[in-house]
């Protein structure tokens, strides 16, 4: 499978009181068409900026400030803004966690799908929702030639963001980002989502790149994953490789530290001591070495940024491979 | 031994009536006749989706919402009844924890000031309360110098200790906890369980711990309570219920959350409930849960005596009565389901 979507040392950063803050560092990252990469990390992890950034979406005075943002080849932050409109949406589709800020209240259901595709292309109003309808069957919202004229507050949260699928998916696109898809919404309606999106992947060839902090949906639904730590993308590799022998500690003990639904009761919790870093005062050396059970001074964790290293499952860990640092 | 805590026919409606215009208001069944008993020093997880109306059911046993009927023993006494004044004696022993620790906590005042505030409102002099709060932040794994801190200064974490601390500064029979790890990043969340386990075995406090997420409950509980629309639908000692679900919503609930192991979560069978969650609004006959029901389709086709509802055919029993909570195999545990011995 090819290459639909490809970051390369991605970089961000917001000027700050001591100079710029640098919000995401190096991100390099990959996702093939059919293919779905999931990117994992907590708030502030960069795991949303690194997207919003690629996209050119990155609210002033943030810019990005090295890398690019490959699309079919075409590095997106190279092009006219008008350019890179065009691509987002056609090319690109997104949704986002919230289901009620993606959609105006004063508006139909069927009009706002309408909308997005006649932002692209000259449409009639008749094609238009028939094209609408078409897109809410595909989304799977019963009776869609009469929910086609209901109003955003006349459906669920899931229904919702089922119609922030459909307008993500209303023009084709290559690539769909999905960003918390899921976090609002209750467990049933939940999975019931996340089955659509992998349907919708499949019966497309699409390449869906979905950020999330939830490890079992990226057991679910994940082809690779990306764990991402402090701005920096500290692990990736197969869900397989990544959940069966994690390499970096900063992944190691987020595991320990879930309750797992299925894992033993009862058992006791390792906690990561302390919180992730503020962008604006990340540690010298490995930003997670104030919290880590494997830093040492030998290995120069507090001193130098450690790069990705391995083949396929790569981890950005100086103590990588030594006893004591595996799952 | 008496239980701590007894909730017997509780009910909560909102609304209902008419507006000034005269029209209509529906009433919600926030809270629909729900009964069940706590221990001393025990923990009896609640969960629930949007809607159930378990933070509801959390703040009528604190009394913090009015309860529309029912009773609530606390400690012997009857809280549901008692007079302003009786209540304020048992509020030192009834606290809560809240989601939000942005929220909760009263940003113009100190960490110090505000785990403090409880002790003197119940007469301690301001010096030692001042001491003890120091202590209490201590004790929840915070440096007694950040007594002098405001909320903001805090991290997320830190913000949920101060309000814990807070809830046990009195020494608490009982601590209400309403989704205390849900705002946190999965690294601090286990810190902050971590540190309410510790609490427990100190003080022998009893938790009632309400949570959307069916792993974290499973990690705190004793006991779990399913509720489904206003009404507990399961309840039953933890690894009975999680082990062999009885009701078909508890099936559903537990198959729908993904186990971050990849090679068991694909491998696992998946029971949707049709559709999403009804509105308390607007509850369905019958049992509440048959419209989104897969197990009452599963009797229907197996020849059970059926009616027309929901645009199928479905059970009797299901679409006409509303099931009460009755024994299963197991001690203790009891479903709400006319069909709570199948599969």
């Amino acid at each position: 499978m090819s290459v639909a979507f490809e970051l390369r040392g991605l970089t961000a950063a917001v000027p700050g009181e001591k100079g710029a803050v640098r919000l995401v560092e190096e991100v390099s990252l990959e996702v093939r068409a059919g293919e779905t990469l999931a990117v994992v990390g907590e708030s502030g992890s960069g795991k949303t900026v690194t997207f919003v950034s690629a996209l050119g979406l990155l609210p002033k005075p943030g810019r990005v400030i090295a890398g690019e943002a490959l699309l079919d080849g075409v590095d997106l932050l190279s092009l006219e803004p008008e350019a890179l409109r065009r691509m987002r949406g056609a090319r690109i589709g997104m949704v986002f966690q919230d289901p009620l800020t993606g959609l105006n209240p004063v508006f139909r259901v069927g009009d706002q799908i309408g909308e997005v595709l006649r932002a692209h292309r000259s449409i009639g109003r008749r094609e238009m929702r028939e094209r609408a309808v078409e897109l809410l069957a595909r989304v799977q919202i019963p009776d869609p030639s009469r929910r086609v004229d209901d109003y955003p507050h006349q459906f669920s949260g899931g229904m919702r963001q089922r119609v922030l699928i459909a307008m993500a998916i209303a023009l084709g696109p290559r690539v769909l980002i999905a960003d918390e898809p899921t976090t609002a919404l209750d467990v049933t309606v939940q999975a019931q989502v996340l089955d659509l999106l992998g349907e919708l992947r499949d019966a497309e060839g699409m390449a869906m790149v979905l950020i999330t902090h939830d490890l079992g949906v990226v057991a679910r639904q994940a082809d690779r994953v990306a764990v991402m730590y402090a701005g920096r993308v500290v692990e990736t590799g197969t869900v397989e490789e990544v959940f069966r022998a994690p390499r970096h500690p900063y992944t190691i003990s987020l595991f320990r530290s879930i309750p797992d639904i299925e894992a033993p009761a009862g058992t006791q919790l390792a906690a990561i001591a302390g919180s992730p870093p503020d962008p604006a005062r990340r540690p010298a050396g490995c930003a997670f070495a104030p919290r880590c059970f494997a830093a040492t001074e030998q290995a120069g964790c507090r001193v130098e940024r450690p790069v990705l290293r391995g083949e396929r499952h790569l981890a950005a860990c100086h103590r990588l491979g030594e006893p004591g640092v595996a799952a | 031994m008496s239980a701590l805590l007894e909730v017997a026919g509780l009910h909560k409606r909102f609304g209902g009536g008419r507006t000034l215009l005269g029209a209509v208001r529906p009433e919600v069944r926030a809270v629909d006749d729900v009964s069940f008993t706590l221990a001393r020093g025990e923990t009896l997880g609640l969960v629930g989706e949007t809607g159930s109306g378990k933070s509801t059911l959390g703040r009528l046993v604190l009394r913090l919402v009015e309860p529309s009927e029912g009773r609530i023993r606390f400690d012997g006494q009857d809280v549901s009844s008692a007079a302003r004044g009786a209540l304020r004696a048992l509020r030192p022993k009834m606290q809560m924890v809240f989601q939000d620790p942005y929220g909760s906590l009263d940003p113009r005042m100190t960490a110090g000031q505000i785990v403090a505030e409880p002790l003197t409102a119940h007469g301690i002099a301001r010096a030692e309360a001042a001491e003890r709060a120091r202590a209490l932040l201590s004790s929840v794994g915070l440096r007694p110098a950040m007594a002098a801190r405001y909320p903001h200064e805090f991290s997320g974490g830190q913000r949920q200790r101060v309000g814990i601390a807070r809830a046990i500064a009195l020494d608490p029979a009982l601590v209400v906890l309403d989704e205390p790890v849900s705002a946190l990043d999965v690294s601090v969340q286990a810190q902050i369980l971590n540190l309410l386990a510790e609490i427990q075995s100190r003080s022998g406090v009893a938790y009632l711990f309400i949570s959307h997420d069916l792993g974290v409950v499973r990690h705190v509980s004793d006991r779990v309570a399913v509720m489904y629309l206003g009404r507990i639908v399961e309840i039953g000692p933890r690894d009975a219920l999680y082990r062999s679900p009885r009701h078909p919503y508890t099936v559903s609930l537990l198959s729908a959350v993904p186990s971050a192991d990849p090679v068991r979560e694909r491998a696992r069978p998946r029971i949707r409930p049709i559709g999403e969650i009804g509105s308390a609004a607007a509850l369905p006959g019958g049992c509440r849960f048959h419209p989104r029901c897969p197990r009452a389709r599963v009797v229907a086709a197996s020849g059970a005596d059926t009616v027309e509802a929901c645009g199928t055919r479905l059970p009797r029993a299901c679409v006409h009565d509303d099931p009460a909570p009755v024994p299963t195999c197991t001690d203790g545990h009891l479903a709400a389901c006319h069909f709570h011995d199948l599969d």
